[in-house]
Parts: structure tokens; C-alpha cells; sequence
């Protein structure tokens, strides 16, 4: 008997959907290894985080939606310059000063009284903007002089943190605490908790209109992706950049505009997160989303509606893994979980043929 | 200078029955292919009739899936390239497998499979250096490979074959990059290889070669071989050749007598950078008018690439002005050149001309993406006018789907004419564009050159083959050391003129 190893040509969706079984598999079992090394049992820790995360009814699965919104925008974003070969690893950045913005916006810059109608929409612009600026300076950078993106993307976001620590500690402070005050009521974005009043089965559930903003998003971006001429360069240019030049695609323009597009949708997810979650800018406002999110947009495939499928599982790895210990719990499956998938890519681009001993020579027909 | 035909000794190579299938189709459909011992055999085929296919099994990048190889009569599996390297079975591919950001002693100690883990530098240089000696193949190995012109890569991947010392040889088009001169000299060394006992096979389109070389032919059309070692003494180029295409050989193009009309892209003064190992461009006057064809002859490597670079935008100007239908294009990006109506078939197609991962219909339609097409294209036309290009074409047997990687070498660069000649509504620059084509693709490129000059294209040509230049072209002007040293018009001189031209020598303007 002899394994070989062998290129595939084409990929049959059911081998995909297995390959990708056997990759969260093999995750769930590694993940599974450390927890019990940790003295977790691992069986109980799964039920609880599925509880948690995805079938502990309405409440677990709106706090599982809050986590996903971020996630969606960041990795819809992140796909996007992916997709057009610009290692954009700098989304918490931009994820971070968005949120500074719309703080400015909803607390200092505009009038306390100023109507939800235009302060919400305000802070999302402001929010976009700053971010999609976070996300040009790399993308200029490479442009005007070569620089890598991928070390000037990351770079930044130690800045932006900086920058925002430097705001609560300073001048935006509550009374000394490393935090903002809260936002006044009219720059929250609308829960369906809201509502309870009107239907009192609503109480409790913290899920914002941040999703739905951010499913629009995703899909826009969706269609600039897989639509529109624009896609097509970023696609191009992500492929073979001199023979995009050559064939007449402005690749200076895209690389800015990739690395902008993608910038505004994280920056975005730093608005919503402060409009829709934390209510003020805090020390420690995000988890790690813009991270998490080169993740999710990678196991995606740079796939946009993939990518917002993936943000669900892991908003609710997030959820669950805090229900059973720390964040440590969901840092751990979620880099179990991309190992194990980009491990796996290699079945999806080989598969392993078992020949009997002797070569036996096939009949032709 | 051929052996006699009743002496058979043991073949170095012996397939039988070989079938290889990709997605279904069989690219190999049951073919026998012999080779001895001290003969250059002669593979040809049109394009995608499945010969790189075939020597890609024997070389062991493919496993077959049905058939055997016995090499020097004992049966062999390669399980790898390496494998096959390692039994004397060495290949030189169309498109180079080497590492661009490494250097050529580097290179070198990547294809030896017995390299120590530790490779001495220095002894590697030796070895180059000795082996340039004796095979004339000479290169800095120093020198970074991606600084290389194609015509050195192609030196370089011929110098690792015989550095690893191979008893078969399989060279897949390896004229297709060098100039005439070089092709001799590669004749008169594997002439020399066979001599010393060396199977050599040798891929090609081009019947000149073959009858200056090889001792037998073997002819694949659409997966099947249909002619099989047979010696040339027994056969006629005729024969050959409708073996292969299935009829007579194709008529020349037509040229019709037109006056030539605006200048369409002038050159003024130009001076550029080199690339590589590539000549810099120094003051380079150039005028190409609507309705003719310019060529460009030289040797390869003098500052062609360089030009073809500068006049779409790829290569700033260091110095001079770039005039593109009358206006100053001196600091225009690329994509704003393609706009003004210009296509560009790049000498470099995989590098330059193609995104290899796109499917070949999206490629067809890549110059269709820039500034001023609709903003969300109609998927649908895109998909008809792809299907036309490709049935114009003739890019045969494949999926608009499928990725171009796994395209010939031939119908790659089809896709890139197809979009090209296209694109170039105004001027068509148009470097190699017959390169690694068969008879048949060759007269058709010929003919849509003519057509589109007819048109009132410009069309700037730059190729390392006279024959062509003479073909087609209205004039010729000359590139040595990245000048332009001599121009000539119809009625062309003697080729003897022109290729002292092209070696820097006293050639006057005519």
C-alpha cells in the first residue's frame, strides 16, 4: 500500500463543508485538551458556552448579536483590503479612534440636547471618517513610499490607543476615572430593551440597532466587492498588482481607496460599540474585535456574507468563553479554531490517494 | 551528421500508454514516447495538444494516471521532480521555477537535490563558473535572479540541468526567449550533450528548429500522439506540419499599401532606469504613426523591456518627453495611457500580462475594469464577450471558469492578445506577441497585426525575430545598449546589415 499526496483540480462543495467540519472538530478537540489541562472539564465548558453563546434562548442569543455587530464591520472591512492584497492587520486601530470620535461627538463637540435623529448619525459619520483615516494613512504610506502596510497598519493601532488613553485620562475624564462620563441618552443607539414598555417580553435584550447598521454595511460593502468595477480591480490588484497596472487599473487610487473603505467599516464598529455598548470611552473598550476580525474575514475566505456568518460564531466564542472563565477561554478557541482551518486548507488544495501495493495499470474505456 | 537509423540501442526513455486527465479531460490520452541515447527528439504539437503534459509525467511533476515509463529499461514512479532529478531526468520548464529574490548560485543549490544543508557559497560560484566555461552558458552568480532578463533565466534554468548532471534532458520551447545567434549557439550545445550520450527532448512550434537539430519527431495533436519516432530523414516538413494542424500550412497575411497618418506616440529624448540586469534607455527617438507597424529588433536584453515599460506608464522617465496623440504624456500613470486607446502585450505574460488565479474569463475582460467603464459591469456581456475572445481565439478546451494557471503557455498568451489587440484602439505595443504560439496562432497574431494597421492602428512591435520584422513590418528600428542606433524603411536592406546594427556596430540610417 502506498499514500500519495496529489493536487486537486476541483473541490466538490460536500469535501469543502467536510474539510471545514473536521477543521472546527479538531479545534473543539485541541481547545478541549487545554481546558481540562486547565482543570476545566471540557464537556461541561462546551455545554456552557453553547448555552451561553447560541441556545440559552433570547437573552443569550441578543448578548451573542452585540458581540457579532463589531465583528461583521471589522471583518467585512478587513476582507475587503484582504481581497485586494493590502494587509490591513490595523482594524483595532481604527476600530479605537472611531469610537474617539463618536465620543467627541456624542459627549463634547455637540450640544448635550442635540436630537438622537442627527447626534446618532453624527457619530457614525465621525466614527467612519476618523477610522477610514486610520486606514488611508498606511494605504498613502505604501503608495507614496513603499512602506509595508501590514507594519504601519499594526503600528497605528498602538498610537490610536494611546491616543484614546491619553483623552480619558486627561481631558475627557469622569471625575478622574480613566473613563468618559456616560453619553447623554440621546447619543445611545436604540436597544430593543427600549421597548419593554410596549412589549415586556423585549426586557433585557441589549441587541441594538448597531446589527442592523452593520448587516447594511456588510452588504453594501458585499456588492462593491462582487459587483462593481471597483471589486474587480481590488481583486486584480490582490492577485498580480503589475498586471493590474498594466492592464489600466489605478492602483495608487485603490490601494488608498481599500485601505480607507476598509478603515470607515472599522471605524464604524468602534461607534456602534460606544453608541450601542459601553455608552463612554473606557480603558479596554474592545476585546481584541479588530484582531478577532482578520480571523473571521480569513476563515471567511474573504467571502463578505461568509464573513458575517463567521462574526455570529465568534461574537458567541466571545460570549461563551466569558461565561465559563476570562477572555483567555475565547482567545483560545478562537486561535485553535484558525490553525486548525488554515491547517486544513491543505486538504482542500490536496487529497491523499491510498493505492494498493502493486501499480495496477487501469483499463481504459 | 545523423546516426544511422538501423543502429537502435537501449532507450533512454521508453512511455507507454501514457493518460493523464485534468477535470475529465485527457490532456494525454494514451500516448507511447520513445528516446535513445545520444538523439535529440523533437516534441511538437499546437498549443494544448498536450506535449508539456506529457513531459511533465516523465519529468515527475504529474503522475500519470494510466501507463508506464521504463527508463533505461527498468520501471520508474517519480514521486516528485526531485525523484526524477535524482534518476537523470532534468527539465527546463516554459515558465521558470526559480526564487526571483535569490540569487543565481542560490538557485543553483535550491535544484540540487544532493546540496548539503550548508551550501559553500563560494564552491557554488566555482561550479558556475566552470560549467559556463564549458558550456558557454555564462552567468554571475552573484547576480539576483529577478535582475535577470527572461533570455539569463532560461540560461540559468538550462545551467541547473547540467549541474545536476542529467542523462535525459527535456527543454520545454527553449528558444522561445532567446535571439537567433543564442539559439544556434543552444543547437550547437546540445549537439555537443548528445554527443557525449545525453537523450535530449526538445519542445517546439517551429519546424526551423527542428530540422536543425533533431534527429526524430514525435507529433501530439488534442492529447493523442499522431505521429510517433518518426527519424527525419523519413519525412518532409510538409508532412510534419499536417500532422500537427491537420492541413496545409496557413497563407501570409496581407499587406495593404497605406499611407501612414498622425503620429500617434512619439518619444522624445527618452531616458530610463534599467531593470535588472536590462539596459538603461538613453535618448530615445521614436515616432509611430497611425496605419504602420514599427518594429523593434535587437538582441534581447538591450533595453526593449525598458521601453515597452516606459511607453505604457510601467517605468518613469528619467529625462525626455512622452507624447501620446499629440499631447504631453510625459507624467501620465499607466491607467491613464490605457485610457488614451493603448494596448500592451507585455514580454513578461504571466508576470505582467495575466492575474493567475482569476478565471481566464475575467482576464479576457481585465482591461475592462479601469476608470470610464460602468461602475457596476453587466456580468452578462462580460461573460459573451469573453466567450467571443476566447472562440476568436481559439483558446481551446477550456472553461471560462477555470483559472488561467492552468492554461498552456500558448493559450495564456491568446487570452492576452485577444484583450489586447482589443484594448488597442489607437496604438498596440505589442512585445513577443508570437512567442511560444504554433504555426497556426502565429500567422493569425501576424494577420491581426496587419488587420489592426490597416485600421489605422499605430503598432509598435518589439520581437527578437526577423523573420517576423520582415513579415509585417513598415519599418525597423534598431535597439543596441538601450539606444535606438539605426532606422530602416521598405525596402528593408539586407538581414546581414541589420543584425550588425543590432550588435552596436557601423549601421547607418537608410
Amino acid at each position: 500500500m502506498r499514500i500519495e499526496i496529489v493536487h486537486r483540480q476541483k473541490l466538490p462543495p460536500a469535501a469543502d463543508a467536510l474539510i471545514v467540519a473536521l477543521a472546527v472538530a479538531a479545534a473543539a478537540l485541541a481547545g478541549g485538551v487545554v481546558m481540562a489541562a486547565a482543570g476545566l472539564p471540557p464537556l461541561a465548558a462546551y455545554r456552557a458556552i453553547f448555552r451561553a453563546a447560541f441556545f440559552g434562548g433570547a437573552y443569550a442569543l441578543s448578548d451573542t448579536a452585540v458581540k457579532t455587530a463589531p465583528l461583521i464591520l471589522c471583518g467585512v472591512g478587513c476582507a475587503l483590503a484582504f481581497r485586494a492584497g493590502l494587509w490591513n492587520v490595523g482594524a483595532e486601530g481604527q476600530l479605537l479612534l472611531g469610537a474617539w470620535a463618536a465620543t467627541g461627538v456624542a459627549s463634547f463637540w455637540t450640544p448635550a440636547d442635540l436630537s438622537p435623529w442627527l447626534k446618532l448619525p453624527l457619530m457614525m459619520l465621525a466614527g467612519g471618517a476618523l477610522g477610514g483615516l486610520w486606514g488611508l494613512i498606511p494605504g498613502a504610506l505604501k503608495v507614496r513610499f513603499g512602506v509595508s502596510e501590514i507594519l504601519t497598519s499594526l503600528m497605528l493601532v498602538y498610537v490610536a490607543a494611546q491616543w484614546n488613553l491619553y483623552w480619558i485620562y486627561s481631558p475627557w475624564t469622569d471625575r478622574g476615572f480613566q473613563l468618559t462620563p456616560l453619553f447623554p441618552p440621546g447619543a445611545h443607539l436604540p436597544r430593543l430593551a427600549d421597548f419593554a414598555g410596549v412589549w415586556p417580553q423585549l426586557a433585557g435584550l441589549t441587541i441594538h440597532a448597531g446589527l442592523p447598521l452593520a448587516l447594511v454595511v456588510a452588504a453594501a460593502l458585499a456588492v462593491l466587492m462582487q459587483r462593481s468595477r471597483w471589486g474587480m480591480a481590488w481583486t486584480a490588484m490582490g492577485d498580480n498588482p503589475r498586471a493590474a497596472a498594466a492592464a489600466g487599473i489605478n492602483v495608487a487610487f485603490h490601494t488608498m481607496l481599500a485601505m480607507a473603505l476598509s478603515g470607515v467599516a472599522a471605524g464604524l464598529a468602534g461607534a456602534v460599540e460606544a453608541a450601542g455598548v459601553a455608552h463612554r470611552l473606557q480603558e479596554r473598550f474592545s476585546p481584541g474585535f479588530g484582531f478577532t476580525a482578520i480571523a473571521v474575514a480569513w476563515l471567511a475566505r474573504l467571502n463578505p456574507w461568509a464573513t458575517v456568518a463567521l462574526a455570529f460564531v465568534f461574537g458567541g466564542i466571545l460570549v461563551g468563553g466569558k461565561e465559563v472563565g476570562s477572555l483567555g477561554v475565547a482567545l483560545l478557541l478562537q486561535g485553535a479554531l484558525l490553525l486548525t482551518v488554515i491547517a486544513f486548507e491543505a486538504f482542500r488544495r490536496y487529497r491523499v490517494v491510498i493505492r494498493r501495493a502493486a501499480p495496477a495499470p487501469e483499463a481504459q474505456p | 551528421m545523423r546516426p544511422p537509423d538501423q543502429v537502435a540501442p537501449q532507450p533512454a526513455v521508453q512511455m507507454t500508454g501514457i493518460v493523464k486527465r485534468f477535470d475529465g479531460v485527457a490532456a494525454n490520452d494514451r500516448i507511447d514516447f520513445t528516446i535513445r541515447p545520444g538523439e535529440i527528439h523533437a516534441l511538437v504539437g499546437e498549443n494544448g495538444a498536450g506535449k508539456s503534459t506529457l513531459m511533465n509525467v516523465l519529468a515527475g511533476v504529474y503522475k500519470p494516471d494510466a501507463g508506464e515509463i521504463r527508463l533505461f529499461d527498468r520501471p520508474v514512479r517519480f514521486r516528485s521532480p526531485r525523484d526524477a532529478i535524482r534518476a537523470g531526468v532534468g527539465m527546463v520548464h516554459q515558465h521558470f521555477a526559480q526564487i526571483p529574490s535569490c540569487t543565481v548560485a542560490q538557485n543553483m543549490a535550491l535544484a540540487d537535490p544532493d546540496a548539503p544543508f550548508f551550501f559553500d557559497r563560494r564552491r557554488i560560484g566555482e561550479k558556475i563558473r566552470e560549467l559556463g566555461e564549458r558550456t558557454g552558458i555564462r552567468l554571475d552568480p552573484d547576480a539576483l535572479v529577478e535582475r535577470l532578463s527572461i533570455g539569463e533565466q532560461q540560461r540559468l534554468e538550462l545551467l541547473r540541468l547540467l549541474a545536476n548532471d542529467a542523462r535525459v534532458l527535456i527543454l520545454d520551447e527553449p528558444t522561445a526567449a532567446l535571439t537567433p545567434g543564442e539559439a544556434d549557439e543552444l543547437f550547437a550545445l546540445l549537439q555537443a550533450l548528445a554527443k557525449r550520450g545525453r537523450a535530449i527532448v526538445f519542445i517546439t512550434h517551429k519546424l526551423d528548429e527542428v530540422e536543425a537539430c533533431a534527429e526524430r519527431v514525435t507529433v501530439l495533436s488534442c492529447g493523442r500522439a499522431v505521429a510517433t519516432d518518426v527519424p527525419l530523414t523519413q519525412c518532409c516538413r510538409e508532412e510534419i506540419v499536417g500532422w500537427m494542424v491537420g492541413q496545409a500550412e496557413p497563407a501570409a497575411a496581407e499587406r495593404a499599401a497605406r499611407a501612414p497618418g498622425a503620429v500617434v506616440l512619439e518619444l522624445a529624448g527618452v531616458a530610463a532606469e534599467p531593470a535588472g540586469a536590462g539596459a538603461a534607455l538613453r535618448d530615445v527617438k521614436l515616432a509611430v504613426r497611425a496605419g504602420e507597424i514599427v518594429a523593434i529588433a535587437g538582441v534581447a536584453g538591450n533595453g526593449q523591456r525598458e521601453l515597452a515599460e516606459t511607453i505604457v506608464g510601467l517605468r518613469p522617465l528619467a529625462s525626455g518627453r512622452r507624447l501620446i496623440g499629440g499631447e504631453d504624456a510625459s507624467d501620465w500613470p499607466p491607467w491613464r495611457i490605457r485610457c488614451a486607446g493603448v494596448g500592451f502585450v507585455p514580454e513578461d505574460r504571466l508576470g505582467c500580462g495575466v492575474c493567475p488565479n482569476l478565471s481566464l474569463a475575467e482576464n479576457l475582460n481585465l482591461a475592462s475594469f479601469g476608470p470610464g467603464a460602468s461602475f457596476f459591469p453587466d456580468g452578462e456581456r462580460l461573460r459573451c464577450r469573453a466567450a467571443d475572445r476566447a472562440a476568436a481565439w481559439k483558446i481551446g478546451r477550456q472553461d471560462l471558469g477555470a483559472p488561467v494557471r492552468f492554461l498552456s503557455g500558448g493559450n495564456v498568451q491568446r487570452a492576452i492578445l485577444a484583450r489586447e489587440i482589443a484594448a488597442g484602439e489607437k496604438l498596440l505595443l505589442a512585445a513577443q506577441p508570437t512567442r511560444g504560439l504554433d504555426i497556426g496562432a502565429v500567422a493569425a497574431v501576424r494577420a491581426a497585426l496587419l488587420a489592426r494597421r490597416n485600421a489605422g492602428v499605430a503598432v509598435l512591435l518589439i520581437s527578437y525575430d526577423l523573420d517576423e520584422i520582415f513579415e509585417v513590418a513598415d519599418r525597423i528600428a534598431v535597439m543596441a545598449r538601450g539606444r535606438l542606433v539605426a532606422e530602416f524603411s521598405r525596402p528593408f536592406p539586407d538581414r546581414a546589415v541589420i543584425g550588425m546594427a543590432m550588435l552596436g556596430g557601423p549601421a547607418r540610417a537608410h
